[in-house]
């Protein structure tokens, strides 16, 4: 029943590889900035911007797929501005397959980071200012490193939770062969169509094994780092 | 300077010599390690004022706060806090990186010697002992070219029988640097070994100050450290030493002392207490018994102290012994301020209690 994997699963696996490697560089920067904020500042709103980022997690990724077609589609306002002014398509793109796939997985992220950020021993921070070190400097030579288990926890997490990405991709970015088409779309497809059946089987198993492998990389590196800090 | 933290009111004003090594002392709870912060300017007084060497770091009704990481204000502490992911070296070198524009007091291989770090370098936090933790931690602040070094109870977390991995090597810094300590403790020992100045703190407030041997006569502080460690702190000059015996001949006031003393030179100063309940008093001069030493003095005082005692101060020629007597002894001998008496102690009662004292104070 199953065979060796044809070009139509290498090109879904390629694709969904691509997706989730620009999605977590796009978004990780902003997850660890967003996770400061909600752990660290205290602003009116900030039960507000919580909320938002944990939405993806409970809305129907449908819908999140159609408030980004709002927003970022060739006619919708952001959208044609990004396509003026910087020349940048979205909608129906691989990158707007990483876009929205980026969504999907923040809140993943940032609980990961945040939780990471929370464990900092704050009286660390103190050390490094009597030591003379300034805010930039206290964050990014004592805090990010201390923060480092948990970010590359957050990363590895969204990285295999990004190459399945399924419902807010193919409502954004619908389902184009060899631009958009990544493993769950070709799933999918292959479902849908008739003797497909056993390429849905192997892409099914490369899915599991690709889940699987990212969680046991997840936890291998985490458990590394946190040795070499002595935890 | 002023600070309300809940139900906790620090109100507390003290000055001290620099250089020179100030002992915060007092009760837990007493404010020390508040007062300690809002010298580092990590805690934000609510009015009041802090100067060093002239300089305002912090003065609420005009505006000044300092911020933290330029006041150059060295910490050690309680907990070392080293950086966990950095190696020894690495948290020896974190200071000093960021004081290169501030002229060098101490350099990193001097304060690798006088620490005894040269073996630590490469390991990381987690691979010390507690004495060796608070040994870097002291080296880190030492490095970041402090005006001023604050030490917070820097031995409450080592372990009681390994707190000589740290206290002499405190002792060499003050002999060796100017840079003017802030020590907090609760500890009399540790502060008769390293203290020149003494701020007795109680509930927030500054009960009294002064020079070590001076506040040793003060009742509160007796009523701090407890009756039994009350006792007077004087200072002698080290005038023969019996290196077979571990003996040693102090010239206290206008008489001599025998005490055991190990490592000290003829022509050294040391400081020493005389627990109050070891020192006996007698009217004439006594023989026939083995206690070692007999100073002459003059009864200047007699105070109340726990029921049924009293505290006798008697100047032997310049300093004061204070000696507990019952109340019944104090009668049968009829002693009265004026008094001619002889001051026994017996030479072993002073051992623990004898330091070497730094240059110049």
């Amino acid at each position: 029943m199953t065979g060796s994997p044809g070009p139509a699963e290498l090109e879904a696996l390629r694709l969904s590889l691509e997706v989730a490697v620009r999605s977590v560089g796009f978004s990780l920067p902003l997850a660890v900035l967003t996770a400061w904020v909600l752990t660290r500042a205290r602003f009116p709103g900030r039960l507000l911007l919580d909320a938002f980022v944990h939405l993806p997690l409970v809305l129907p990724p449908v819908a999140v797929g159609y408030v980004l077609l709002l927003l970022f589609g060739a006619r919708a306002p952001l959208g044609s501005w990004l396509r003026d002014h910087f020349g940048i398509q979205l909608a129906f793109t691989t990158a707007g397959a990483a876009l929205a796939t980026a969504v999907m997985t923040f809140p993943l992220m940032v609980r990961a980071i945040r939780l990471a950020l929370e464990n900092v021993d704050r009286g660390l921070e103190d050390a490094a200012r009597t030591l003379g070190a300034a805010p930039l400097d206290r964050f990014l030579s004592i805090t990010l490193p201390l923060m480092l288990p948990g970010i590359l926890a957050g990363a590895v997490t969204a990285f295999a939770a990004g190459l399945g990405e399924f419902g807010a991709v193919i409502t954004f970015a619908a389902n184009v062969p060899g631009v958009t088409r990544t493993l769950p779309l070709a799933l999918y497809t292959a479902m849908q169509s008739p003797g497909g059946d056993a390429l849905a089987l192997r892409l099914a198993i490369l899915s599991f094994a690709l889940g699987l492998l990212g969680l046991l990389a997840a936890e291998l590196l985490v458990r590394r780092v946190r040795r070499r800090l002595g935890g | 300077m002023l600070k309300q933290l809940g139900a906790f009111r620090l109100d507390a004003t003290f000055s001290a010599p620099t250089p020179g090594v100030i002992a915060l002392f007092g009760r837990s709870g007493s404010g020390k390690s508040t007062l300690v912060n809002l010298i580092s300017g990590l805690l934000a007084a609510d009015t009041g004022a802090v100067s060093l060497d002239g300089e305002l770091l912090t003065d609420v009704r005009r505006g000044i706060a300092v911020p933290v990481e330029r006041r150059r204000v060295g910490y050690v502490f309680q907990d070392a806090r080293l950086f966990p992911h950095l190696s020894v070296a690495g948290n020896l070198r974190y200071g000093e990186r960021r004081r290169r524009h501030v002229p060098t007091l101490i350099a990193y291989d001097e304060v690798v010697t006088l620490l005894g770090l040269a073996g630590l370098l490469q390991r990381r936090p987690w691979q010390l002992s507690g004495g060796e933790r608070q040994r870097v931690a002291l080296g880190r602040a030492l490095l970041s070219q402090p005006r001023l070094l604050l030490l917070d109870e820097p031995l409450a977390s080592v372990d009681v029988s390994r707190r000589e991995e740290v206290l002499p090597y405190l002792v060499a810094l003050r002999d060796r640097l100017s840079i003017p300590m802030v020590f907090v403790s609760h500890q009399f020992d540790e502060v008769l070994r390293l203290a020149t100045h003494l701020v007795l703190l109680e509930s927030g407030q500054v009960l009294a100050e002064g020079a070590v041997e001076e506040m040793s006569l003060y009742p509160e502080l007796q009523s701090v450290v407890g009756p039994d460690l009350a006792g007077a702190v004087i200072e002698g000059l080290v005038t023969r030493v019996n290196p077979a015996t571990g003996g040693a001949e102090l010239a206290v006031g206008s008489g001599t002392l025998q005490v055991s003393l190990r490592d000290v030179e003829p022509g050294a100063r040391v400081r020493l207490q005389l627990l109050a309940r070891d020192v006996i008093l007698a009217t004439q001069p006594v023989q026939g018994l083995s206690v070692r030493n007999a100073l002459r003095g003059t009864v200047i005082a007699i105070a109340a102290d726990e029921a049924g005692s009293v505290l006798v101060r008697v100047d032997v020629g310049g300093s004061i012994v204070l000696a507990r007597i019952t109340d019944d002894a104090r009668r049968a001998l009829d002693l009265r301020p004026g008094n001619a008496v002889w001051t026994l102690v017996k030479a072993v009662s002073t051992r623990g209690h004898a330091f070497t004292l730094a240059r110049g104070s």
